[in-house]
C-alpha cells in the first residue's frame, strides 16, 4: 500500500522530469533555430540582389536607387575607414587605461573608475549620435578641423572642406562607444595573467612600468587582440550614431573630413523608402554582409579569448 | 649607473601617469556627454513633455508621452519573451548540456551578442512585418528579445554554475526530482545574479533604436495595441535630432536625458545593489 503510493509518486516525478527536460532542451533548440533562421531569412531577402549583381556587388562603386544600380564599395569603404579610426583611437587609450586600472591604480580608485568607464557602454547609441551631431560636429568644424588642416594639411587625409559631419566625426564617436569594450576586456585579460610573471620581473629589478610594458602586456597580447577585434566588429555594425554624424553620402573620398556612408546607415535611412523589390533586396544584401562579417569577426575574437583564458586556468 | 636607474624610474613614473591619463580621459568622456545632456535636457523637460502627445510641426509644446508608453510596452513584451527562453537555455548549458551542446550554444550566443542590431531588425521584419504587411510593436519586441537573449543566457548560466554542485547533489540525494531540485533549490540560490542579467538586458534594449525603424516604425498617436505601429522614445529622439526645427532639437535633448536616466538607474541597480562586490 505504502510502497505503491511511493511508486506512483516516483512515477509522477519521473514524468515531470521528462517534461521538464523536454522544455529545457526545447528552449535550447528554439534558440539555435532562431539563430539559424536569422541567417537564412537575410539570405532569402538578399537573393534577388545576389542573383542580379553577383559578387561584383562588393566592388561596384555606384549606389544609385534611381537607375537601380547598386554597388556596396563606397559603403564598405565608409564602414571600414570609420571603424579603423575608432579602433586606433580607442585601442591606444583603452589598452593604457586597462593597464592603469589593473596594474597601477589603487583599488579605491580602480573600482569607481572602472564602473564609470563601463557606464559608457550603457549610453544609448542615439544619445551618442545626438551629442555627436550637436557638440562634436560643430567642434570639428570650427576648432579641431581647422587646427588639423593648419598643422597637417599637407596630408591628403586632412584636405578639403570641413563640414563637421564626416568620417572623422563618425570615427571619434565610434571610438567613444567601443572604448568600454576595449578597456573592460583588456583589463580582465591583464588581471588573468599569473602574478608570478610580475613578481619574477620585479625581482630581476625591473620597474613597475617595465614589468607592464615588457612582461604583462606581451603575455596578454592574444587576449587584448581579441578585445580589439571584438570592438572592431561592434564599430562596424553600429548604426544610429553613425547615421547621425557621418553625412550619408555614398562617395569615396581621400579626406577624413568628407561625408561618407556606411552599410548599416544606408539600411537605416533607405529601407522604409525602398520603392522596388530589387532596391529592398540590395539593402537586405548589405544587412547580410554585415551579419556575415560580424559573425566571423565575433567568432574569431571569442575563440582567441577562450584560448587565452583556458591557457591561464589550466596553467 | 645611478643616473640610468633614476631615468628608468622617471620613465616608470611618466608611464604610470600617461596610462592614468588615458583612464581619466575615458571617464571624462562619460562625464562630458552626461553633463551636456543633463544641462540641455533639464531645460526642456516639463510636465507637458512627459504627459502630452507630439504636436504638429510649427506648434509649440507637446510631448513624448506616447513614446514613453510605447517603449515600456515594447520592452516589456520583449522581456516576457526572452526571460523564459533565456533562463531555460541557461539551465540547459549549465546543468544538462554536455560537451558539444553546451559549447555550441555558448558559442552561438556569444556570436549573436555581436550581431548588429540593424541586422536583427531586418530579421524581425521578414518574420513579422512582411507577412502581415504592416509594422507592429510586436515585431520590435521580437527583435529586442533576440538582442537581450545572449546576455540572459550567459548570466543565467554563470549564476547557476556558481551554485555549489553539492547543493544540487544534496537535493537529488534526498529524493527530490530533477525538476524540483532545479526550480526550488538551484534557481532560488542563483536568483540575484539572474535578476542582474535581466536588468542589464533590459537596459541594453531600452536605448536601442536601429531595429525600430522598420519594426515599430513610430506613430504620432496613442497606440496601446502591440500589433500596430507604435511610438518609441528612442525613435522620437532620433527623428527630432535629425529634423530641422529648434523646438524638435530641444525635445531630443529632453528625451535623451530621460533615456539616459532610465538606463543608468537600471545599470546602477543591477550592478551595485543586487550584486554586492560591484561591477564585473
Amino acid at each position: 500500500m505504502e510502497s505503491s503510493v511511493a511508486r506512483r509518486s516516483a512515477a509522477r516525478a519521473l514524468r515531470t522530469d521528462r517534461l521538464f527536460l523536454g522544455v529545457v532542451y526545447g528552449s535550447g533548440a528554439l534558440f539555435v533555430i532562431l539563430v539559424a533562421l536569422l541567417f537564412l531569412e537575410l539570405l532569402r531577402g538578399s537573393w534577388e540582389s545576389i542573383v542580379k549583381f553577383g559578387p561584383a556587388f562588393l566592388w561596384t562603386s555606384q549606389w544609385n536607387p534611381v537607375t537601380e544600380q547598386f554597388g556596396a564599395l563606397p559603403l564598405i569603404f565608409g564602414t571600414v575607414v570609420s571603424s579603423l579610426i575608432a579602433i586606433v583611437l580607442a585601442g591606444v587609450v583603452g589598452i593604457f587605461a586597462a593597464a592603469y586600472l589593473s596594474e597601477f591604480a589603487p583599488s579605491w580608485l580602480a573600482r569607481p573608475l572602472s564602473f564609470v568607464i563601463e557606464l559608457l557602454a550603457a549610453v544609448p547609441s542615439v544619445v551618442y549620435g545626438l551629442w555627436g551631431l550637436f557638440v562634436l560636429a560643430p567642434f570639428i568644424r570650427t576648432t579641431l578641423g581647422p587646427l588639423l588642416q593648419h598643422t597637417l594639411g599637407f596630408l591628403p587625409i586632412f584636405s578639403g572642406p570641413i563640414y563637421g559631419v564626416g568620417l572623422l566625426t563618425a570615427g571619434i564617436i565610434l571610438a567613444f562607444m567601443i572604448l568600454p569594450t576595449v578597456t573592460a576586456i583588456s583589463r580582465d585579460v591583464i588581471i588573468a595573467i599569473p602574478k608570478e610573471l610580475r613578481e619574477a620581473s620585479m625581482s630581476l629589478g625591473a620597474t613597475k612600468w617595465e614589468t607592464v610594458r615588457r612582461v604583462v602586456l606581451p603575455a596578454a597580447r592574444a587576449g587584448i587582440f581579441g578585445a580589439l577585434v571584438l570592438a572592431l566588429g561592434r564599430a562596424m555594425g553600429e548604426t544610429i550614431a553613425t547615421t547621425m554624424v557621418i553625412g550619408n553620402r555614398p562617395e569615396i573620398a581621400v579626406s577624413l573630413f568628407a561625408p561618407s556612408y556606411t552599410l548599416s546607415s544606408v539600411i537605416a535611412n533607405e529601407f522604409t523608402e525602398a520603392t522596388s523589390p530589387l532596391y529592398t533586396s540590395a539593402l537586405f544584401e548589405l544587412g547580410f554582409l554585415l551579419l556575415l562579417v560580424s559573425a566571423v569577426v565575433n567568432g574569431l575574437a571569442r575563440i582567441m579569448m577562450w584560448t587565452v583564458f583556458r591557457q591561464r586556468s589550466s596553467a | 649607473m645611478n643616473g640610468f636607474r633614476v631615468a628608468r624610474y622617471i620613465r616608470s613614473g611618466v608611464g604610470t601617469f600617461l596610462s592614468g591619463l588615458c583612464a581619466g580621459a575615458a571617464a571624462l568622456v562619460l562625464l562630458l556627454i552626461l553633463g551636456y545632456v543633463a544641462i540641455k535636457g533639464i531645460h526642456a523637460i516639463n510636465l507637458p513633455f512627459l504627459t502630452q502627445l507630439p504636436v504638429p510641426v510649427g506648434e509649440s509644446g507637446g510631448g513624448v508621452a506616447n513614446g514613453i508608453v510605447g517603449s515600456f510596452i515594447t520592452v516589456g513584451i520583449a522581456t516576457l519573451i526572452a526571460t523564459p527562453i533565456g533562463i531555460l537555455t541557461g539551465i540547459l548549458v549549465a546543468l544538462f548540456g554536455r560537451g558539444l551542446i553546451a559549447e555550441g550554444i555558448r558559442f552561438l550566443s556569444d556570436v549573436l551578442s555581436g550581431i548588429p542590431s540593424i541586422a536583427i531588425g531586418l530579421f524581425a521584419y521578414t518574420l513579422f512585418v512582411e507577412p502581415f504587411r504592416h509594422f507592429s510593436a510586436l515585431s520590435a519586441s521580437f527583435a529586442f528579445a533576440l538582442l537581450m537573449l545572449p546576455l540572459i543566457i550567459r548570466t543565467s548560466e554563470e549564476a547557476i554554475r556558481s551554485v555549489p554542485q553539492v547543493v544540487r547533489e544534496g537535493a537529488l540525494a534526498l529524493g527530490m526530482s530533477v525538476y524540483r531540485s532545479t526550480m526550488y533549490v538551484v534557481l532560488p540560490a542563483a536568483r540575484p545574479a539572474i535578476v542582474t542579467g535581466l536588468l542589464l538586458g533590459i537596459a541594453r534594449i531600452t536605448g536601442e533604436t536601429a531595429p525600430l525603424l522598420f519594426t515599430a516604425f513610430g506613430s504620432q498617436f496613442w497606440e496601446l495595441n502591440p500589433s500596430n505601429p507604435m511610438a518609441e522614445l528612442s525613435l522620437q529622439i532620433f527623428t527630432y535630432a535629425i529634423g530641422p526645427y529648434q523646438s524638435w532639437h530641444e525635445q531630443a535633448w529632453a528625451g535623451a536625458l530621460l533615456l539616459i536616466f532610465a538606463v543608468f538607474v537600471l545599470n546602477v541597480v543591477a550592478r551595485l545593489v543586487l550584486r554586492p562586490g560591484g561591477a564585473r
